[in-house]
């Protein structure tokens, strides 16, 4: 009997389990968009290189088209449709909206995944590779116009809505973090 | 019935005001749907199989062992793909680009040329059959290698630039004049690389044919797919709500044909995605230039001899021109005038328009031509600028619609701090880094095209605009509701903006900085037609009272005259002595660009001009491989474009400028941002470094190579 090609997987997207049964070559990306209508999340390159396809898993942001679905069973998987609180925008999304963080609209979903989850690297206190005292007792470092830069580079926009994303995350990370940003 | 009129309140005063985009709600949640968004029963999935060889022949596709693999519903080649109709000329007024009328012929004129589409239940199963077809090739030599002096170059008159313009005698001039610059320049290879990938679903519906695309154009591409499959145009409907970014490259692809050509074979819905990697050889690109430029000036700065001539490859199968050298006929006046704009065809995919195509790399030169004749004059770029202002189009005699490119000049040398500068260039330190500034002027050309609108008003008070118009990202949806507002002289909330749909009617595309101009003059017409008939006669049945506009008449009338947006960008850079990086620290950009509908969205597509303008200056470089004919890295890996971390705070904008001769006062915003950027960028460079820049992009090698003429670096 030739070896199965695809398994039976039960996926907790957005609090909620789907069950299906995937091809192993499936990636997250195409499960979500082709598979469960969940197409909010969008492919720009499938191959790892523009995070329009951004998602959280376990809370952390990875590019879905380099997940497979079947690895992804048992992970809390939250994607652009489960940002908002209901009919009440997450402070990113509604930041995005007011500062025209976008134009086409495209690498939208994976900017504000990848915007919520650095906040929460940023407040949890990771450095990146522009931060000046690395230390770990130092702290979250300022989170400035180069900090948000550097921290959303693996996000592109060919639109070039750089200036008003990074305002519009700065804007978010106010009230968040309760700290200017310079 | 219901009567709204009498107690409807006069309300203007939307046109000119920020608002957040109308569909901006779903494109932050993720419910936006767009092309390959849209959910079908039995859909298939087609994947396109590109050539690997740059020239030859298809001695056949081995199509036999893919048919038996899961899931596989059919391949098409050439040796069984139905007739297309190709011998036409389209709403742009040029032939089909040859890779898009696919699989007619064996010839391979390029790589990444469309040789087979194989059709799957799923896309996993039709990508691994078309990566397991085996196509067999009789190859033949190739040529892509584009230089300078290329013997098979010729002038090319394009459509609507013509390929030389002349006035007064260059050489006499020049031999009297007291200064000279005579430099060559370049540009490479760039890709419009819209995030979203080219994306088309096609479906036979009770004889009609539908078609869910992602294009910059619903009518423009039903019509041609009409031409192509011989069809009735009434039999095809095109929709393309949602588009993930244009910027020239999104009209009639292999995508959309060959989907239709597939869900007409398999009588199933069929969708073709394109990949990243295959945009690079199927959408077409911005080609490389190479261009001379040759000033002759008087010493206190004014020309007498301006020549500039380009020249960019296109593919053997069809002639497409970057004109650079139209720049110049525009922007500056001198005694004797010459610009010739030449090709020369290679064995290479067929370029197309790209966000300013010709304007971009060719105000690269000029503009960059103009700061070394500053430099050996010693006059202050925008005083030499100001020297060479024609009052009149130089080689038209046309007068402008307007022309405030001084004003332009002016206001952002104020803000920028621009009388402060010392012009001496390698004087300014910040620790590894050497500082300078740069400035550039820029234009974009003005201009409408025919369109046809629809508004109706519904008996809830409530109105409706239906439109072929595509949002590409430029918030024409957003506008024309402030626009059909004022018109309707009501509340923008009240109307409802319906675009992206070729049943609406004929409609200019979203292009040439031309879309929000030419859908607002027919959404005025019509929604001032409507708001009359309701003056009359108030009571609108329940299925509504519609008027109906078509431009034609009115921009046919237009008198002659040269109109144009224009603008002054000011940059400031920082480059890395030691690493050759070169780091854009801040840029201002003020245009005069008609009357500015949506401030908020409009700031945003210059400010989004001005980003591609420094991926112009310092990232975006194609490099075509000599052996293979292909490129090098055809992804975003081996391609790049700006991304957060090299883009500083960029702030653009205007002076009033309403263009008298549009109902609306509108001149276009789309393109103008990046024109003249790379230049004023490349000039910040030499002021920094006291080194010129003539090839873009400026790479970290490149300013290592070229050193510095920086004292103490
Ligand atoms: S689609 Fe996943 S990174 Fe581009
Ligand atoms: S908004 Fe178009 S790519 Fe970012």
């Amino acid at each position: 009997m030739a070896p199965s090609t695809s398994s039976g997987v039960t996926l907790n997207i957005n609090g909620e389990k789907y069950t299906l049964s995937v091809d192993h070559r499936t990636t997250l990306l195409d499960a979500l968009r082709e598979r469960l209508d969940l197409t909010g999340t969008k492919k720009g390159c499938d191959q790892g290189q523009c995070g329009a396809c951004t998602v959280l898993l376990d809370g952390r942001r990875v590019v879905s088209c380099l997940q497979f679905a079947v690895a992804a069973e048992g992970r809390e998987i939250t994607t652009i449709e489960g940002v908002a609180d209901g009919d009440r925008l997450h402070p990113v999304q509604q930041a995005f909206l007011d500062l025209d963080g976008y134009q086409c609209g495209y690498c939208t979903p994976g900017q504000i995944c990848s915007a919520v989850a650095m906040l929460q690297e940023h407040a949890a206190g990771w450095p990146s590779a522009v931060t000046e005292d690395v230390r770990p007792e130092a702290g979250p470092p300022p989170l400035t116009t180069d900090e948000i830069r550097e921290r959303m580079s693996g996000n592109l926009c060919r639109c070039a809505a750089y200036v008003s994303i990074v305002d519009a995350v700065a804007k978010a990370a106010t009230p968040l973090e309760g700290e200017a940003v310079a | 019935m219901t009567t709204t009129t009498a107690e409807t309140t006069v309300t203007r005063g939307s046109v000119g005001t920020p608002h957040t985009r109308v569909e901006g709600p779903e494109k932050v949640t993720g419910t936006a749907r767009y092309a390959g968004d849209i959910p079908y029963a039995d859909l298939a999935y087609g994947w396109l199989v590109l050539s690997t060889v740059a020239r030859g022949r298809i001695r056949s596709v081995e199509a036999e062992p893919v048919l038996r693999m899961p899931g596989v519903l059919g391949v098409l080649h050439h040796g069984n793909a139905p007739h297309l109709e190709s011998d036409y000329v389209g709403l742009l007024g040029v032939r089909p680009d040859p890779a898009s009328v696919v699989f007619q012929h064996d010839r391979v004129p390029h790589a990444g040329w469309p040789v087979a589409l194989v059709v799957a239940e799923t896309s996993e199963q039709a990508r691994e059959a078309a990566e397991t077809l085996v196509v067999h090739y009789e190859e033949e030599p190739h040529d892509v290698a584009f230089h300078a002096g290329h013997p098979a170059a010729y002038a090319y008159d394009a459509p609507h630039a013509p390929a030389e313009a002349t006035k007064g005698d260059v050489e006499a001039e020049l031999g009297a004049s007291a200064l000279v610059v005579d430099e060559e320049y370049s540009t490479p290879e760039e890709h419009h690389n819209p995030m979203e990938p080219h994306a088309a679903t096609a479906r036979w519906d009770g004889g009609r044919l539908e078609v869910v695309d992602s294009n910059q154009g619903s009518m423009w591409v039903a019509n041609e797919l009409a031409r192509l499959f011989s069809l009735d145009p009434s039999s095809v409907r095109v929709r393309s709500e949602h588009v993930g970014g244009g910027f020239g490259c999104k009209g009639v692809r292999a995508h959309q044909v060959s989907a239709v050509m597939a869900a007409t074979v398999l009588q199933r819905p069929v969708r073709v995605v394109l990949t990243r990697r295959q945009m690079f050889s199927l959408v077409g690109y911005r080609s490389p230039t190479t261009q001379r430029v040759r000033l002759g000036a008087d010493a206190d700065g004014r020309l007498r001899a301006l020549e500039h001539l380009s020249l960019n490859p296109t593919s053997t199968v069809f002639e497409f021109v970057e004109p650079g050298a139209s720049v110049a006929r525009v922007m500056y006046d001198a005694d004797a005038h010459h610009t010739v704009n030449r090709l020369v065809p290679l064995d290479v995919p067929t370029p197309t328009w790209m966000r300013a195509p010709g304007e971009a790399p060719g105000s690269f030169a000029l503009e960059s031509a103009l700061d070394e004749l500053a430099e050996k004059s010693g006059i202050d770029p925008i005083a030499l600028r100001v020297r060479n202002e024609p009052r009149i189009g130089p080689l038209s005699g046309l007068p402008f619609s307007s022309r405030n490119l001084l004003a332009c000049f002016q206001e952002g040398a104020r803000r920028f701090g621009w009388a402060d500068r010392d012009p001496r260039p390698g004087l300014r330190r910040d620790g590894r880094w050497l500082l300078g500034t740069g400035t550039a002027g820029a234009f974009f050309p003005s201009g409408a095209a025919p369109s046809t609108a629809a508004v109706t008003a519904q008996a809830d008070g409530t109105f409706t605009v239906r439109i072929t118009a595509a949002d590409i990202g430029t918030g024409a949806r957003t506008a024309l509701c402030l626009v059909a507002a004022d018109a309707l002289q009501v509340a923008p909330d009240r109307v409802r903006v319906r675009i992206g749909d070729s049943d609406f009617g004929q409609a200019f595309i979203a292009g040439g900085s031309m879309g929000t101009r030419s859908w607002s003059w027919a959404v005025t017409a019509a929604a001032r037609d409507l708001r009359e008939r309701l003056a009359l006669d108030g009571d609108i049945p329940p299925e509504g009272i519609t008027a109906r506009s078509d431009t034609a008449e009115a921009i046919g009338a237009l008198a002659a005259k040269e109109r144009h947006s224009f603008g002054a960008q000011f940059a400031e850079v920082a480059v890395d002595v030691t690493t050759g990086e070169v780091r854009v620290r801040r840029m201002l950009g003020i245009f005069a660009a008609g009357r500015i509908v949506n401030p908020l969205t409009a700031r945003s597509q210059l400010v989004g001009g001005m980003t591609w303008g420094i991926s112009m200056a310092l990232h975006e470089e194609a490099i075509r491989d000599a052996a293979s004919g292909g490129l090098v890295g055809a992804d975003f890996a081996g391609y790049h474009i700006a991304t957060h971390a090299d883009v500083p705070t960029i702030e653009a904008d205007w002076v009033d400028d309403t263009d008298p001769d549009d109902p609306v006062g509108i001149k276009g915003v789309g393109e103008i941002g990046i024109v003249g950027a790379a230049a004023a960028i490349a000039n910040a460079v030499w002021h920094a470094t006291g080194v010129r820049h003539r090839s873009l992009p400026i790479r970290p090698d490149r300013v290592l190579l070229a050193g510095t003429g920086a004292s103490g670096a």
